[in-house]
Parts: structure tokens; C-alpha cells; sequence
């Protein structure tokens, strides 16, 4: 079952297009939005969230539309930039958000903000990056969201803060029907969590699945440079050479590569390692 | 609920390696007939892996007839037939023993050798 679902969009965005797109995120899980800067993933939780309409198509969420109020209740959204009033404190905010939800939850609130270690008294304009994306979480949790939108949430963070990020993520994945979108550019933030991928490059989606499907069907070769010919090539996604020999993506089942006499190794792709080299592919095609 | 140690950067993926802990512990009969198994989304929290990953584990173990899931109230360990038991057991230590004598032939050493070694271990043990 779909938690969000963008059914054939069409949107364009000066320069930058979504050309019928489709897209969803599959309930209770979660689902790891990844592509290099200007893919459009902003762009993108920007049509989930009803920041910006499409020209065509329809975007759902929990089978309603964007700007219902059921959505606003039941979705909990971390931008990478925040927007409150810089001139509130926490105190304050809390005060002007907290009786908007009907869900708030005020155990949860006290529990993540003295887990954040965030002042209370002090001006939002006054915070760091990291204190500011804390602050956004902690509003953004505290109202116990069926959807979490996380929109490159550990960006500004700290190593030890970013592995707490991830670890309140699990914990929020013990309640059955927690549903997490998270887009990133990090992707070794979703190596642990992410139950389903989606690549996202120059507005289109250039692969999506199951983590598990990835880890098994991807594989980086490496190989002498006297075993690449043109057939070889297009058995894979993408192959860089150097003088030592090739690397490359490779999707399928490594038997073929079994009983060859050549020096080869393969390693089981990183998300990284994939967008790395879908990404290239990609850049190869001439657009039409 | 027994200790699951997994390895992330392993070749074996890591659905099979929780799967494969799970079934060694029904082998070895630390998890008995009955015993709950800990929600998938437990799990997937303890271990710090993807809900995804132990799904799969726990599916596979549900086809193989490990464990059986009731809707609304968890996972448990099944019936396991105690021959069936001995059974997997039993091969399991041939599949050991077919690797040492491969190993021993490679070696170049005869079959009253490799049966010295044997009593020697098996006596050693019995100590």
C-alpha cells in the first residue's frame, strides 16, 4: 500500500522539468531518496508537501490531497532549511505549535528536547545548523507523524548526531504503519536504513527498489583491461577504464563471470556505488 | 532471545545471516518449539538494520518451516521433528567432514591417517 503517491506529473520549473513522473512510497517503510545536487529532490517532497502544484497529474497522500487537513495532522516534515520565525525561541514556538495537533505529544516533545540538548530561552536566529535542524525534528516528532519527510536532514550535522538521527529512525520503524521518506545526497546515511531506494536524476527516476534486490543484483567488477571488448561493455550499467585496467557496475548474476581466467574481483555495490555509476550512465545519453 | 551477531560488510547478505543464526539456534536447540521471536520490527531496532532485511529473514525461515507467524500475534519457533532434527544436524556435520577430507586428500594423507586424527579429537574430548 501507497503512503504518497505521484501519479504521472508534469511540472516545470524554469530550466528544470518533470516529464510524467511517477512515484510513491510504499507504507511502513522506509524509502531512501537519493541523486546529485539539482536531481530535483527538493523539488520533488515540494510537490509532496503542496509547496508547489503540478501542471499536470495528481499527487496523494494517505488518499487525500496535500493541503487536507488530515495531511497536515498526520505528516511530520524536516526541510533542510527551517522555516519558523527567527525571532521566536522554542519556548515560544512550542507555545504556537504545540495546539495545532491534535496528536501533540507532550512526553515525546520533553523526551526529544532534552535529548537535543536545545536551549529553550534563546532566539531561533542564534542557532547553528545543526541546532536549527534538532529544532526541526523535534517539532517535526513530537506530534507522532504517520509520515516523516526528511529532505537531507543530516546535511548540516555532526557524525555522532547524524548516527542518532538514524538510530531515532529505527525506533520510530518499531510502530507498525511508520512510514519514513528521507532524500539525501548523503547515501551512507541509507546503507542501514533505507528498505527502499529510489535515484532520482535531472527529474527522472533512473532506478528504484528493494534494498535487499540492490545489494543482490549490483555488484562493482574489476577486471584487466584486455578482457573489456564491446561485448563485455554492455553487460555493464557503466565502466570507467584506467591504466591499470577497468571498473565497473554490474547487474546480475555474477555465474557469468565464474571459470573465467582472468584476474577479477567483485564487491557487492554500495548505494553509493550505484548512483555513482547510473549517474555516469546517465550523463552518457544523449537527451532528446 | 539469543544473541544474533551480524557482520555488515560480510559477502553473505544480511537477511541470511540473521536467518542462518536463527536456524542454528533451532539446531542447536536454544530456541525451542514455541518460543517467541521478537517482531520484525524489533528486531530490525535491535539490530540496527532496515525492516526489510529481517522481513526477509523471517519470511524465509516462515517457507522453510522454522518458524510460523500469526497475524496480530507474533513469530514463534514451529514444530521441528526431532528426526528431522538429527537429520539436519547429521548433515551438516557431513558437509564438514567432506570438506576435511577433501582438505586431508589435498594434504596427501591416507584414510587410516585421517582416522587417527579423528579418535585422537574425539578421545581429546572426551577427557
Amino acid at each position: 500500500m501507497n503512503v504518497i503517491l505521484l501519479d504521472n506529473i508534469t511540472k516545470k520549473l524554469g530550466d528544470f522539468y518533470f516529464k510524467q513522473l511517477f512515484f510513491s512510497v510504499k507504507k511502513g517503510y522506509v524509502t531512501g531518496l537519493v541523486g546529485p545536487n539539482g536531481s530535483g529532490k527538493t523539488s520533488l517532497i515540494s510537490l509532496i508537501t503542496g509547496h508547489i502544484q503540478p501542471d499536470h497529474g495528481q499527487v496523494t497522500i494517505f488518499d487525500h490531497k496535500p493541503h487536507d487537513l488530515y495531511v497536515k495532522q498526520n505528516v511530520g516534515i524536516v526541510l533542510d532549511q527551517l522555516y519558523m520565525y527567527d525571532d521566536f525561541t522554542i519556548h515560544k514556538m512550542h507555545q504556537v505549535i504545540a495546539p495545532l495537533y491534535e496528536q501533540w505529544n507532550e512526553e515525546k516533545f520533553n523526551f526529544y528536547l532534552n535529548k537535543f540538548k536545545l536551549p529553550t530561552h534563546k532566539k531561533i536566529k542564534t542557532f547553528s545548523k545543526g541546532m536549527k535542524m534538532k529544532c526541526s525534528l523535534l517539532f517535526a516528532l513530537s506530534h507522532e507523524p504517520k509520515l516523516l519527510i526528511l529532505d537531507e536532514p543530516t546535511a548540516g550535522l555532526d557524525p555522532i548526531f547524524r548516527k542518532e538521527l538514524l538510530y531515532i529512525i529505527q525506533d520510530l520503524m518499531v510502530r507498525e504503519e511508520q512510514t519514513v521518506l528521507f532524500s539525501t545526497h548523503i547515501t551512507t546515511d541509507l546503507d542501514q536504513i533505507a528498505d527502499y531506494i529510489t535515484i532520482l536524476d535531472k527529474g527522472a527516476i533512473k532506478l528504484e527498489g528493494d534494498m535487499n534486490d540492490l545489494k543482490e543484483n549490483f555488484h562493482i567488477v574489476r577486471g584487466p583491461k584486455q578482457m573489456m571488448d564491446q561485448d563485455v561493455h554492455k553487460l555493464f550499467v557503466h565502466v570507467e577504464h584506467s591504466p591499470t585496467g577497468f571498473t565497473g557496475l554490474y547487474q546480475g548474476d555474477l555465474a557469468l563471470f565464474e571459470n573465467l581466467d582472468e584476474k577479477i574481483s567483485f564487491e557487492q555495490a554500495k548505494i553509493e556505488d550505484i548512483l555513482y555509476y547510473v549517474i555516469k550512465a546517465n550523463a552518457k545519453d544523449v537527451m532528446p | 532471545m539469543i544473541d544474533i551477531v551480524i557482520a555488515p560488510d560480510n559477502k553473505t547478505p544480511l537477511f541470511k545471516q540473521i536467518k542462518e543464526q536463527i536456524k542454528d539456534a533451532i539446531h542447536i536447540g536454544s530456541l525451542k518449539q514455541g518460543d517467541p521471536l521478537p517482531s520484525i520490527r524489533q528486531l530490525a531496532k535491535d539490530l540496527h538494520v532496515s525492516v526489510i532485511t529481517t522481513k526477509r529473514a523471517y519470511e524465509e525461515l516462515e517457507k522453510e518451516a522454522y518458524v510460523v507467524s500469526t497475524i496480530g500475534k507474533g513469530t514463534f519457533v514451529g514444530q521441528v521433528n526431532d528426526d528431522l532434527l538429527k537429520e539436519w544436524q547429521m548433515r551438516s556435520i557431513e558437509n564438514d567432514l567432506e570438506l576435511i577430507v577433501e582438505r586431508s586428500k589435498r594434504l596427501g594423507l591416507s584414510l587410516d591417517d585421517l582416522n587417527d586424527l579423528i579418535a585422537i579429537y574425539y578421545k581429546e574430548d572426551l577427557l
